[in-house]
């Protein structure tokens, strides 16, 4: 490999980290916003305009807050629960395809940090990493109230993984690859996933919001029955990492809910602006097409926060053995079914 | 007609077990159902009053801190009976009599008056009822919208008589109001 693309890549996944970290950060000031909004309020409106050094003001309250550790814990453990849980949610970045190609000085950069073959399957596989992160933070805190609420977060991430993996099964199916570039490019013009796979569509969606523990699944956080939950030890940065965890996976799902089912980076008349405009602008323009749509689910998480309340633990793992894994299994088996009945007559 | 079925109020409802059909149980449509609800409260208009800058309009018999009167002559009203006192529900009022020396005449309407008068602004309740115990006129509630100031002790709400008083000045402008 050239030192060229070793320097490019360097550049990009800088960028890609401080993306991630900008629009997590973000988050949890539009999240506040957003919030008041739908209750009629106006939110934070003192730092800045529009409150928009919330976060920063929130960030150094943060770091300047007394770190309360408590004696009984374990201590590596529980330094290395926020650890987890906030470099597991970054991590997952690294296979997202945030466009096209660009053409600078006679190359073409792929706007990707790493084109492998399997990025679903290694997507999946640092999801499930995620668990150690709420886990162990609950385990290591020694409190069991941190450890019941860790426990019912592993469960339930866990078991929604299980019918999150059988939805993109039957994408996977159709589409014949795990490569989320290949994925995205397959859906030009308006062939979007969504259309083809609905009910996959839906299950990914129930799924991502129990994955990224978001109301209406929010059971790992529970003042009412866990005082807090699984960071109820947790005091000043560590806490704050959990927290910014939460929003950094919160826009990865939305990346990849973009990507597998919203046409990712396409938009309408893509190719006709890349031949007449070149590819640079056109390619731009998808970029900022996927940030639109990412920002839309990001704002469809926090819109469902304020709609939906929070299921009980029973109906939660009900709707996600009894509802979701069956009906996934059936969208699997009509997809096939479809597919074969295609090859064969069309 | 069984006894069960009658409503006195005309309120009373059958609980309803009947099955969900399978497109309720689905719960999907009830959601999108929900999430035009709180869509839609995006674009109304917002109830919030930005403190500091704008306050909240106060009604007009919106009656604020309390005063002791004083006569058209300028001399307190309050006896020290205590009935305020005893009909304060948060039980804030405490005070302490005191007999009027020969010479005090211009101070004090009669025999007996208040030595110590407090109100504890924390506990009062802006009820009204001490305003409707008194039987001299003294304590008012006043119509001036003042609130109780904000303070870091407290020690600092509790009003004695320097600030619940009505000033002297105060009283000799209204008599010649009143007499003009």
């Amino acid at each position: 490999m050239d030192s060229v693309v070793i320097i490019e890549k360097g550049i990009f996944i800088v960028a890609i980290f401080a993306i991630t970290m900008i629009m997590a950060m973000y988050s949890t000031w539009a999240e506040r916003k957003v919030a008041a909004w739908l209750q009629d309020r106006i939110g934070p409106n003192r730092a800045g305009p529009l409150g928009l050094f919330q976060p920063l003001a929130d960030g150094l309250k943060l770091f300047s807050k007394e770190e309360f550790i408590p004696e009984t814990r374990n201590k590596i453990l529980f330094l290395a629960g926020p650890a987890i849980s906030m470099s597991v949610a970054l991590m997952t970045s690294a296979v997202i395809p945030w466009g096209d190609k660009l053409h600078i000085a006679g190359r073409d950069v792929i706007l990707q940090a790493t084109d492998i073959d399997v990025a679903l399957l290694y997507i999946f596989g640092v999801l499930s990493v995620g668990v150690y992160g709420i886990m162990i933070g609950g385990w290591a805190s020694n409190n069991k109230f941190s450890l019941m609420s860790a426990m019912r977060a592993g469960s339930q991430m866990i078991s929604y993984e299980v019918a999150m993996g059988l939805a993109v099964i039957a994408l996977i199916m159709m589409s014949g690859t795990l490569s989320l570039r290949e994925i995205a490019a397959q859906q030009s013009g308006m062939n979007w996933n969504v259309f083809y796979q609905p009910v996959g569509f839906i299950i990914f969606l129930v799924c991502s919001f129990a994955e990224t523990n978001r109301t209406p699944f929010d059971l790992a956080e529970c003042e009412a029955e866990l005082i807090g939950g699984y960071h109820t030890e947790y005091s000043s940065m560590k806490m704050g990492f959990y927290l910014f965890a939460e929003y950094a996976s919160m826009f990865i799902s939305s990346a990849i809910l973009a990507i597998l089912y919203f046409g990712a980076y396409n938009y309408p008349g893509m190719q006709w602006v890349i031949e007449n405009w070149g590819v640079n602008i056109g390619n731009t323009i998808g970029i900022a097409v996927l940030f639109a749509k990412i920002c839309f689910f990001i704002f469809f998480y926090m819109w469902v926060r304020w709609t939906i309340p929070r299921f009980r633990y029973d109906q939660l793992m009900n709707l996600g053995w009894k509802m979701l894994i069956p009906i996934a299994i059936a969208n699997i088996v009509i997809t096939g079914i479809v597919i074969l009945l295609a090859d064969k007559f069309l | 007609m069984s006894l069960d079925t009658i409503s006195l109020s005309g309120k009373k409802m059958e609980v309803s077990n009947k099955k969900m059909s399978f497109w309720e149980s689905l719960y999907l449509v009830a959601i999108v159902k929900g999430l035009f609800i709180t869509i839609r409260h995006l674009f109304t208009r917002k109830v919030t009053i930005k403190y500091p800058e704008q306050k909240r309009e106060l009604s007009p018999v919106y009656r604020g801190q309390h005063m002791l009167k004083r006569d058209d002559q300028g001399r307190e009203n309050c006896t020290a009976c205590g009935l305020c006192a005893v009909a304060c529900p948060a039980e804030a009022i405490t005070m302490k009599a005191a007999e009027r020396k020969p010479g005090e005449e211009h101070l004090y309407r009669e025999e007996k008056y208040a030595e110590i008068y407090e109100i504890n602004m924390l506990r009062c309740i802006f009820c009204g009822l001490c305003e409707e115990a008194c039987p001299k006129d003294a304590i008012y509630l006043t119509e001036t919208k003042v609130m109780v100031a904000s303070a870091s002790k407290r020690e600092d709400f509790i009003y004695g008589k320097d600030r619940l008083v009505m000033p002297l000045e105060m009283a000799l402008r209204n008599s010649k109001n009143k007499a003009s």
